[in-house]
């Protein structure tokens, strides 16, 4: 069964604190315990506590898939990109180095590649990914569009991205905020007990329409 | 006869920690799971629904619950995890003996000899040294059935005052303080009451870390447009993106709350209606903040006057706001005014009681509302009845089918108990749900005092820190093994169910309980057969009581998904009879009755008035200091839980954040010549811990942070200062002065010792 049409998987990295409540969760899936498929990083841990989750993106052209010279990687009718198939991966590892997000692992023991597949065994049936379930500050969000767009006023859901010429559209969204940041993340506490402290203004696009392809 | 018996290698040798691993039917992708018991994670106060799946009589993973109300499904790492501490290689599935001569330390016995060896000990010690002489010590972690028996256990049973529990290291700051201000204890409103507020206040909560499903309530809240201030020395997940970041020293919260309250008396941003209608004493608060000018604030608090200034204005102009405060404000020998600062300013504003406004403290532990309601507390009686107050002994004394004048009085807070065994006024100690070896501070002095007692034993599920120091170990019953009711969060009281048995001869606690009491030949009153009975007559001892839970029932637990207490089995205006009276998830709302006002107002004094107490800030004890220059304060981290008894056992949560760091500023770090991953020695009055460094912008210069879950030289509390408030007791682990320095070498343990030992 196919994953339903009108349910997307949202990823807000300003929500995320860090928990790994996802990659704990990912690794109870029923068709990989114990391993996570999914990364969870410190954009850099001594300057800020800002953390990024990390799933598989399921692109329009997955770039893993064009890679691989074993033609070992499928995109279903729903737009899921799936893991590499048993029988046709020859672990080469084009994908890891190949995907632009950073979502293929390697196993060297088994001699495959694994990746995220949307928990296909619950999203195929309607359900919600165990990372998006069980996330505590919902920066991983599966629902419906008309969901995001009432929960999520102050920001949009972005899914074309560029990487040098290369641009890539994803089934997965990313949140971005729809008003440019009146004030940059606290990240040194010494500059927040300074009475004048120095501007640290981010400059950011803004977008307007929720669902037109933009670039960032 | 309390020495730890053999050395403390070959105790950790024999049990642990040691790190559960997925493996076997937990690992398998192929087995189903029989069952899935609905129940609720054993650890934070939040009490998230979880369902987890049974195989046989092990617990083999979980799967989300998305229909309870609370979480809706999310659940942090420590409850996605949890099911890993059953089938445990350390659990303890045989009463143990001190025995020097076992490998270990400990020998198995037989259940039924430990029994009768502990009531034979009480009864020596009581006999030679009288009733008193023996000490109950036990925790909120507990189901309020198990709170409530060891209440009565302790008055009735062993006819000793002396009991006091975990609570003392957590929530009693914020008690007493809602005690004082509005007359009952419990956060005002439903979680559901944050989305839509304007501004959302969180004063010293690490909330992402020590709470995190709130975080969604707040990040939604922020969505509908509420702005959040953060008031926290670290900048901490919920803080690095909050709208407003109060930086404030650690100690110096009283004085910023004071410091905003005057900025609102000058600007007139106060509810002048509200504050005479609902409150008495604003005028001495007003003439207290008086002093508390903006400079002065800025000056005390380390936090800039802009961003005081912003504060105030936030919180005086909003309409809807919430409050919500934690740890980080109440422990501190300070802890109750620092509470009532918070109180100050929401009733300055008037924003309480009503939809979208509501203050509440966060609890940290699973029942950490609920285990402070229900006597287990040295100077309290079911129902939040005051053990001192003639009336509600006599009604309590009825339900125990005892005379009043056998109801001993108050005893004494957890702290002050040691020094009683110290004083050698306590001779004999039972403990369960608590490890004061790892959790109190300046813990050796804890440990002298273990050494001192002639009697102690432990009821746990695995050997704690504490119980190294037991004359006998009687097993417990995990979380999953038992049913019964808790209160969280919210004041919701929700059902556990049980998923699995005791293994071996372990048994669940309530049963140790009437065991001791059945050998000592003091069965009367510890008859109960199973949980629901226990909780029957709990129901008819809290009836009249401010917590009146005389109108739930399990059956009612279960079909709302939780009550909030108060919940009536008679309307306490008219008297009649009520069988569906809902709970009461809002507290404090206009026109709304109840038993102590009488109608005279939403607030539960005689006069149905609030009250504003002066918050008089008090500079810490043991502060910084020329010779101890930096603060100190302590915390928690995300995968790990109180003293670690459980999650330092857990795989995955020890691999998640393996050791304590130091945590410092760069500034500082640099000055000291400490570079991240550095061994770095903190020493205070106490003693000195030495630590990996971890140097991050995230604190202030003049702080450092160590987590307090490990045990032995990795325990934070070595060096913690025990100053207590003088109202609550709660003790002062958020400050003390400190030096540091960059460590000679690396220490004697990280050579012997795994990560989690």
């Amino acid at each position: 069964m196919p994953k339903p049409d009108d349910l997307h998987f949202f990823i807000d990295p300003n929500r995320c604190i860090g928990c790994q409540s996802c990659l704990h969760a990912c690794t109870e899936c029923d068709t990989h315990r114990g391993e996570s498929m999914i990364h969870l990083e410190y954009v850099n841990r001594s300057e800020s506590v800002q953390t990024v989750p990390v799933v598989c993106m399921h692109c329009e052209q997955p770039t893993c898939a064009e890679v691989c010279p074993a033609d070992a990687i499928k995109r279903t009718s729903d737009g899921v990109v799936q893991s590499a198939r048993k029988p046709r991966c020859i672990a080469c590892g084009n994908c890891v180095v190949a995907c632009p997000f950073g979502v293929p692992e390697l196993y060297e023991d088994r001699k495959i590649m694994m990746k995220c597949d949307m928990c296909y065994d619950r999203s195929s049936v309607g359900r919600k990914p165990m990372c998006a379930t069980v996330c505590p500050s919902q920066a991983l969000f599966f629902g419906t569009r008309e969901e995001i767009e009432q929960l999520r006023p102050q920001s949009i859901p972005i899914n074309t991205f560029r990487f040098g010429a290369q641009t890539i559209t994803t089934q997965v969204h990313m949140m971005v905020p729809r008003a440019l940041a009146t004030r940059a993340s606290y990240v040194d506490v010494a500059a927040a007990m300074d009475e004048r402290p120095r501007s640290r203004a981010v400059s950011l696009k803004v977008v307007d329409d929720p669902f037109a392809e933009v670039e960032v | 006869m309390a020495q730890v018996p053999v050395d403390a290698l070959r105790i950790i040798e024999g049990f642990g920690p040691h790190l559960s691993a997925m493996t076997g039917t937990r690992l398998s992708t192929s087995v189903d799971p029989d069952r899935l018991v609905k129940t609720h994670c054993c650890f934070c106060g939040q009490q998230c629904g979880i369902q987890l799946k049974v195989r046989g009589n092990e617990v083999i993973g979980f799967e989300p619950w998305e229909e309870f109300p609370f979480n809706r499904g999310m659940l942090c790492p420590k409850g996605v995890k949890r099911y890993l501490q059953g089938s445990h290689p350390d659990r303890l599935t045989h009463a143990l003996r001190r025995d020097p001569s076992s490998a270990s330390g400990f020998s198995p016995l037989p259940y039924a000899d430990a029994i009768a060896r502990v009531a034979g000990e009480i009864a020596r010690i009581q006999q030679t040294h009288g009733a008193g002489a023996i000490a109950v010590l036990s925790g909120a972690s507990l189901t309020t059935e198990k709170t409530y028996l060891l209440g009565k256990f302790a008055r009735v049973c062993l006819k000793t005052p002396f009991i006091d529990y975990n609570g003392r290291l957590c929530m009693v700051s914020a008690g007493a303080a809602n005690k004082k201000a509005f007359g009952i204890d419990r956060a005002t409103s439903p979680w559901s009451d944050m989305i839509g507020t304007d501004v959302i206040w969180v004063a010293g909560s690490n909330v992402a870390e020590c709470s995190p499903i709130t975080t969604n309530y707040i990040w939604q809240a922020r969505e509908q447009g509420a702005k959040v201030i953060v008031q926290d020395p670290r900048i901490t997940p919920i803080a690095r993106t909050c709208d407003l970041y109060l930086p404030v020293k650690p100690g110096r919260d009283a004085a910023l709350f004071a410091g905003v309250l005057q900025i609102m008396i000058e600007r007139d941003w106060l509810d002048h209606d509200f504050i005479r209608d609902h409150t008495v004493g604003f005028e001495q608060v007003a003439e207290y903040c008086h002093a508390w000018t903006l400079p002065h604030t800025a000056d005390v608090t380390g936090v800039p006057q802009r961003a005081i200034m912003q504060a105030a204005e936030w919180w005086g102009t909003a309409r809807t706001s919430f409050l919500l405060h934690a740890r980080g404000i109440e422990h501190h020998s300070n802890g109750v005014q620092n509470s009532l600062g918070t109180i100050n300013l929401v009733l300055a504003s008037g924003r309480i009681g009503k939809p979208n406004s509501g203050y509440g403290t966060i609890v940290g532990q699973a029942n950490g509302q609920g285990g402070r309601e229900h006597g287990q507390k040295c100077d309290q009686l079911p129902g939040l009845r005051d053990i001192s107050n003639p009336e509600h002994r006599k009604h309590i004394a009825g339900v125990w089918g005892i005379d009043e004048k056998e109801l001993p009085g108050p005893g004494v807070d957890a702290y002050e108990l040691f020094r009683k065994i110290e004083r050698g006024e306590i001779k004999g100690l039972i403990s369960i749900c608590f490890n004061p070896k790892v959790s109190l501070p300046d813990n050796s002095f804890v440990t002298r005092c273990l050494e001192r007692l002639e009697f102690y034993t432990a009821i746990d599920f695995f050997l704690n820190d504490t119980a190294w120091h037991a004359d006998v170990v009687l097993p417990g019953s995990l979380h999953e093994e038992d049913e019964g009711t808790v209160t969280q969060v919210e004041g919701r009281i929700i059902k556990i169910n049980k998923a699995v048995d005791c293994p071996g001869e372990a048994r669940q606690d309530w049963r140790i309980i009437q065991d001791i009491a059945h050998a000592l030949g003091r069965p009367h009153g510890f008859t109960f057969t199973e949980p629901r009975e226990i909780f029957e007559e709990l129901r008819i001892a809290s009836k009249g009581g401010v917590a009146d839970y005389s109108g739930v029932t399990y059956e009612k637990v279960t079909q709302q998904l939780g009550v909030f207490w108060p919940c009536y089995s008679e309307d306490p205006q008219t008297g009649t009879r009520i069988d569906d009276h809902q709970g009461t998830p809002r507290l404090f709302e206009r026109g709304s009755y109840n038993p102590v006002a009488k109608g005279n107002g939403p607030f539960y004094f005689p006069d149905g008035r609030a009250r504003f107490n002066v918050a008089e800030y008090r500079p810490p004890v043991d502060d910084g200091s020329e010779e101890y220059p930096i603060y100190l304060t302590t915390g928690r981290v995300v995968s790990q839980f109180l003293s670690g008894t459980q999650t330092r056992r857990i795989g995955p949560l020890v691999r998640q954040y393996a050791e304590p760091r130091i945590e410092m500023h760069p500034r500082l770090a640099g000055k000291l010549g400490i570079a991240d991953g550095d061994w770095a020695t903190a020493e205070t009055r106490r003693g000195t811990i030495t630590l990996r460094a971890q140097v991050v912008t995230t604190i202030r210069p003049d702080t450092i942070f160590i987590p307090y879950h490990w045990a032995g030289r990795k325990s934070a509390n070595q060096v913690t200062v025990a100053a207590q408030d003088p109202i609550s007791k709660i003790p002062q682990y958020k400050v003390c002065g400190c030096r540091v320095r960059k460590a000679d070498a690396a220490p004697e343990y990280a050579a012997v010792l795994e990560p989690q030992q």
